[in-house]
């Protein structure tokens, strides 16, 4: 029964997250990233990262997607419109492409770790990778303390810069700037 | 997992779903009786089922009660004309209330409900039961955003908009509020992780309401919000937005937002009786009298669900007594009141926790 959940999970994960790229409607690529999310957390659980499945649908499906979405509806982006795809960003495109489907490919011909996740990681060092609440906290706030430093720094960075941004500090204000409300801003 | 097992715990399941979907049931007509109450007037008293209700006493005093009034209810949403307005986007309007109705009534699948022999009688009792309430309804604001956009009109837009902006903002608090509870239990040496069967034998003597008042506070605040309740209903506030969200729906499809809201008010309810008030507990600074078997389990059982009842008549009474909310002030108190008061107060408990703790515990 595992295998056949298992199989099942991954191509929701996989179609959904394919779909998202390819749906011309803003709203129904969200959903499918929302699909996409559940099925990941839904991977996470079956490889015993309970904890870790928890807090997939926790912040990702019930959280960023949620702002998405909201965001989608308030700029109302139901106008479909074909952007033209520039030189720049096709190459761009295609080295990205490439690039990642070597590694996928990499990972999987090679020997070391093409064999059964039980194999590569101890079933008790799974607990650390997510399983368990405590222990994962103590991976995280011991060994990798650094990391978590730096990317705390980052998202510290990136909210003081939305709030200057939207504070309007650096631009004078335009009167086609439209305001969160959707009705021009007086300034 | 073999077949005869997979059947049992589906049926568990199904149980679970229509215990807490025939609590929210009584709890309309909870609502109906104490509005009437509470405005001087009898509430529905006279809906009646000619046979049952020719009963000579119980038959009387049933319709006084206003039980058929529920069935009358029922009846109308399942029997009603279903109309899909023109200009609806299809999908999303078909998908909007099952998207609330799921969520509603999953977590109660990591609630502890009653005491078989000591032991707590729950569903699933994972490690991380909070964590999964907390992700499960987080999915329940979908079906209020899709339902305010897929009705495709103004009014039930803005609901949808005003909900999810609404709870993403009370779910921080609220994850905040909770976290003191957490580590109270946590305390070194102890082994209780996030599950809520845990938090449950901690309170066998003392109960957290009184333990962390202020916590508590904070929690059902935003329980309020969180179950778009009055006085923080503005995803549905009749008087600028006609019905809100759910403006464009009907029949079956209203019912089903219906239930999932007093759903969520049950399922609250009983979160909160679980995480202050001692969950299956008798009462605090007793021991639990509940005999060993099957009537231990029963009389705990019950006990947790006159518990949950008082809470939901809270719920109630709140409702009809407060004004609304403007929407403003519903931002300013979660976002400038709530959260960084939440942050204090999970600070002050750590420090409180850190002086009663040995040291080299």
């Amino acid at each position: 029964m595992d295998i056949f959940l298992f199989y099942f999970l991954s191509a929701l994960t996989v179609f959904s997250a394919v779909m998202v790229t390819l749906s011309r409607n803003t709203v129904n690529g969200a959903m499918y990233m929302v699909l996409s999310l559940i099925g990941t957390a839904g991977l996470f659980a079956m490889l015993g990262a309970y904890f870790l499945a928890a807090l997939q649908v926790l912040v990702y499906a019930g959280a960023v997607m949620v702002l998405f979405i909201f965001i989608i509806m308030l700029v109302d982006v139901d106008a479909e419109e074909k952007v033209k795809i520039g030189t720049g960003s096709l190459i761009a495109a295609l080295i990205a492409t490439i690039t990642m489907s070597v590694g996928v490919f990499m990972l999987f011909y090679n020997p070391e770790w093409n064999q059964p996740l039980s194999v590569i990681v101890e079933s008790s060092s799974i607990e650390a990778f997510g399983g368990s609440a405590k222990k994962y906290g103590a991976l995280l706030y011991s060994k990798n303390i650094l990391p978590i430093q730096v990317v705390g720094m980052l998202l510290l960075i990136a909210m003081v810069g939305v709030i200057l941004i939207s504070k309007n500090l650096f631009t004078s204000s335009t009167p086609e700037e439209v305001s969160e409300q959707g009705e021009p801003t007086e300034s | 997992m073999n077949l005869i097992e997979l059947l049992i715990t589906a049926a568990c399941g199904l149980g679970a779903a229509i215990a807490i979907m025939s609590m929210a049931g009584l709890s309309v007509l909870a609502e109906r009786k104490v509005c009437g109450a509470l405005q001087g007037r009898l509430g529905p008293n006279r809906t009646t089922i000619p046979l049952l209700g020719d009963i000579p006493i119980l038959g009387r005093m049933i319709t006084r009660i206003g039980i058929f009034q529920l069935v009358a209810d029922a009846a109308k949403f399942v029997f009603k004309e279903e109309t899909i307005p023109g200009h609806v986007k299809k999908f999303y309007y078909h998908l909007a209330p099952i998207v609330v109705l799921i969520p509603a009534l999953v977590p109660i699948s990591v609630l502890p409900f009653g005491s078989l022999d000591g032991e707590p009688m729950i569903l699933a009792n994972v490690d991380i039961g909070m964590l999964v309430i907390l992700a499960v309804s987080s999915l329940g604001v979908y079906g209020t955003v899709l339902a305010g956009w897929a009705a495709n009109s103004k009014y039930p837009f803005l609901g949808g908009v005003r909900a999810s902006a609404q709870m993403i903002s009370y779910e921080l608090a609220m994850g905040l509020a909770i976290l003191p509870v957490f580590l109270w239990i946590n305390q070194p040496g102890s082994d209780a992780a996030l599950s809520l069967s845990s938090v449950v034998s901690f309170q066998e003597t003392h109960w957290f309401v009184y333990l962390q008042p202020f916590t508590a506070l904070l929690f059902l605040i935003c329980l309020f919000a969180e179950t778009n309740r009055a006085p923080f209903d503005m995803a549905e506030s009749e008087t600028d937005l006609v019905g809100g969200f759910h403006t464009e729906y009907g029949a079956f499809k209203f019912g089903m937002f219906f239930i999932g809201e007093y759903a969520h008010i049950v399922f609250g309810s009983a979160l909160f009786v679980t995480l202050f008030l001692g969950g299956f507990n008798f009462l605090p600074m007793f021991a639990s009298p509940w005999p060993a078997g099957v009537v231990g389990a029963v009389l705990s059982t019950l006990w947790f669900v006159v518990k949950v009842s008082g809470l939901i008549f809270f719920f109630i009474w709140i409702r009809w007594t407060l004004p609304r909310f403007r929407y403003d002030q519903v931002m300013t108190l979660g976002w400038k009141v709530l959260l960084p008061l939440s942050i204090v107060n999970l600070l002050v408990v750590m420090f409180i926790l850190m002086a009663i703790t040995p040291v080299n515990a």
